[in-house]
């Protein structure tokens, strides 16, 4: 177990420089950036060199950032060393309305459905993917849906006529909107009620 | 909206080959899932798969959700084993909260796993017989599956999507019929697991149509990011639990079983051998668990108040539960900002949880690493060449579960 974080660490600077920069370890776990158009020389780099070998992609996901401009998009690699065990998180960072990245499955076959899956609910375009569309969501959708701006359903509408989940109907829920949410008829009878 | 989804080559009408819709519904695919397959007379030529007929987008209801409403969510990715999802997940949460756990918790969540993975394992082995053929094996086992998900119903009260435990813990202490029947569970499963074995392992029919189907080398495998019995069946002997050990994996004795060809036959060899370091485990782990004497013997969660949901009737009658139980429900406590990575051996693989949390109440981004989403991806280099008959059953020695695919 030669191989520790400061030491994958000084290899990265020995090799680019200033280009690879905020050093981090959450939780233990070594984590860099690059700039987005050096992702796979960096990939290459930890692949081959005889020393790191991080020859296994477990994970590889986005992660969106609407708060900051030109980097909204981040892309984020997990690799792993399985001869020395240890694990290190690459993140590159993208501007959501130019979103492309050099894609890895020439390097890793496993990114191919992680990418299209990023794809699908980022909308990173990865550069040189055989096979980029989306893969859980319909082919139709036109937006990317877990990019921040699109929320989830308001938990107080009250345009649905669903009785089956408890929107509307007989007892009249959610009835009366209010600045908080709606109240239902219900908790209006209950105010003021001694609990037993 | 285009015209159709499922295209059709040009000229589909003049070309020699057949194109063959296998699934979504397909008895044999044992999930939603779609191939295409390309066939040259019953020869495989290309194979297209469709998948996402069950997103749920798990991973956006996440971004609304407290932690510990997040874990029935888990239940619904491997469901054929939602205990182990459950605990990785609050195995992820205690280490973003810096919990610590007691060895006795520890120990009982290992043979919560480790029943977990029987089960699972157990189905995948027994439809890879129904797949070529044999049929009394899976209706054979099946009764042990039973138990094992008996044993979670006393333990939490439901079955299938068990949404056990709780971050910290388990929610409230195994009782004594909870203990008799893994007590009689590792007494009679040996002589069933032996008997499932002598069915198939040298069974001709079965190991003719399994050796050599599907095959993968260990290179093309870590390539593909294979992991858990799929991998170790290829010859490599990553476990995540040896590798990373968590929830006190570190304090058992098991082997992990490797195969050499990566075929259905090392895959149904592996998860065999691996029951039987399961069950040694759960052996192991339950006596453990018997050595603990007096308060220790009581000790079911670990002391977190701000996440652990305190007892029903503290909450009725002490007035420090019923504010936590309120702060917790109403979701009053945030979380700490960070960033976690964690992962655990899953049934068919590393089930991995990359969490980010900005310091609010809700993650502010969940990812799942889901085994089978990223090995089924080579499901064409498995089986092009082969037969049709191969594509079934590398389908269900690959052990794909559609809920955990589509997330």
């Amino acid at each position: 177990m030669a191989l520790t974080n400061e030491h994958i660490k000084q290899r990265l600077i020995e090799k680019f420089d200033t280009q690879v920069s905020s050093f981090e370890e959450p939780y233990g776990m070594l984590t860099f950036e690059a700039p987005k158009d050096m992702n796979l020389k960096v990939l290459n780099f930890l692949y081959d060199d005889a020393e790191l070998k991080f020859r296994f992609m477990t994970d590889l996901t986005a992660v969106h950032y609407p708060d900051q401009p030109g980097r909204e998009l981040a892309v984020v690699y997990h690799l792993h060393n399985l001869e020395d065990n240890i694990r290190i998180r690459f993140k590159v960072f993208t501007d959501s309305n130019k979103p492309d990245v050099y894609t890895a499955t020439a390097l890793f076959s496993a990114a191919n459905w992680m990418e299209r899956e990023t794809y699908d609910f980022y909308g990173v375009n990865f550069v040189g993917h055989p096979n980029l569309k989306r893969i859980l969501n319909v082919d139709e959708m036109d937006y990317f849906p877990l990019r921040k701006q699109y929320p989830l359903e308001d938990q107080s509408r009250v345009d649905k006529d669903d009785e089956m989940f408890g929107r509307g109907g007989a007892i009249g829920f959610g009835t009366e909107k209010t600045d908080h949410g709606t109240i239902t008829e219900l908790e209006k009878g209950d105010v003021g009620e001694e609990i037993v | 909206m285009s015209e159709q989804h499922i295209k059709l080559p040009e000229g589909s009408i003049e070309k020699t080959t057949t194109t063959l819709n296998l699934g979504p519904t397909h008895p044999a695919t044992h999930g939603v899932m779609q191939n295409i397959l390309e066939l040259d007379g019953e020869r495989i030529v290309s194979a297209e798969q469709t998948i996402g007929y069950i997103h749920r987008a798990f991973e956006k209801i996440a971004e609304r959700r407290n932690l510990y409403q997040i874990t029935p969510l888990t239940d619904r990715l491997n469901y054929c084993s939602s205990p182990i999802n459950n605990m990785g997940w609050h195995l992820t949460c205690e280490k973003l909260l810096g919990v610590k756990t007691p060895k006795r918790v520890d120990y009982l969540r290992v043979i919560i796993m480790e029943l977990a993975r029987i089960s699972d394992h157990l189905i995948c082995n027994s439809i890879v017989g129904v797949d070529s053929g044999a049929y009394t094996g899976f209706l054979y086992v099946m009764q042990y599956r039973e138990l094992i998900y008996e044993i979670y119903e006393e333990i939490c009260g439901s079955r299938l999507t068990t949404n056990i435990g709780r971050i910290g813990g388990f929610e409230r202490n195994f009782n004594d019929i909870a203990f008799t029947k893994i007590q009689k569970f590792l007494d009679e499963y040996p002589r069933v697991l032996k008997e499932f074995e002598n069915l198939f392992t040298r069974n001709r029919i079965f190991m003719e149509r399994t050796i050599g189907a599907g095959a993968i080398s260990a290179e093309r495998a870590l390539n593909y990011g294979f992991t858990g019995p799929n991998l170790r069946a290829a010859g490599v002997d990553y476990d995540v639990r040896i590798h990373s050990p968590y929830s006190s994996y570190e304090d058992f004795q098991f082997e992990i079983p490797v195969g050499t060809t990566g075929d259905c036959y090392d895959r149904f060899l592996v998860r065999n051998q691996e029951m039987w370091q399961s069950l040694s485990i759960v052996e192991q782990a339950f006596r453990k668990v018997q050595e603990f004497k007096g308060a220790e013997a009581e000790v079911y969660h670990a002391d977190v108040p701000e996440y652990y949901l305190p007892e029903k009737k503290d909450v009725y009658t002490k007035m420090e539960a019923l504010i936590w139980h309120f702060k917790i429900i109403m979701g009053e406590i945030d979380m700490p900002a960070g960033e976690v990575y964690n992962s655990v051996e899953g049934a068919n693989g590393e089930l991995g949880f990359y969490l980010i949390s900005d310091g609010g109440r809700a993650p502010y981004r969940l990812h799942f690493r889901r085994p089978c989403f990223i090995y089924y991806q080579a499901y064409e280099e498995l089986t092009k060449g082969a037969m049709l008959s191969d594509a079934i059953i590398v389908m269900s020695s690959l052990n794909l579960i559609a809920g955990e695919m589509d997330a």
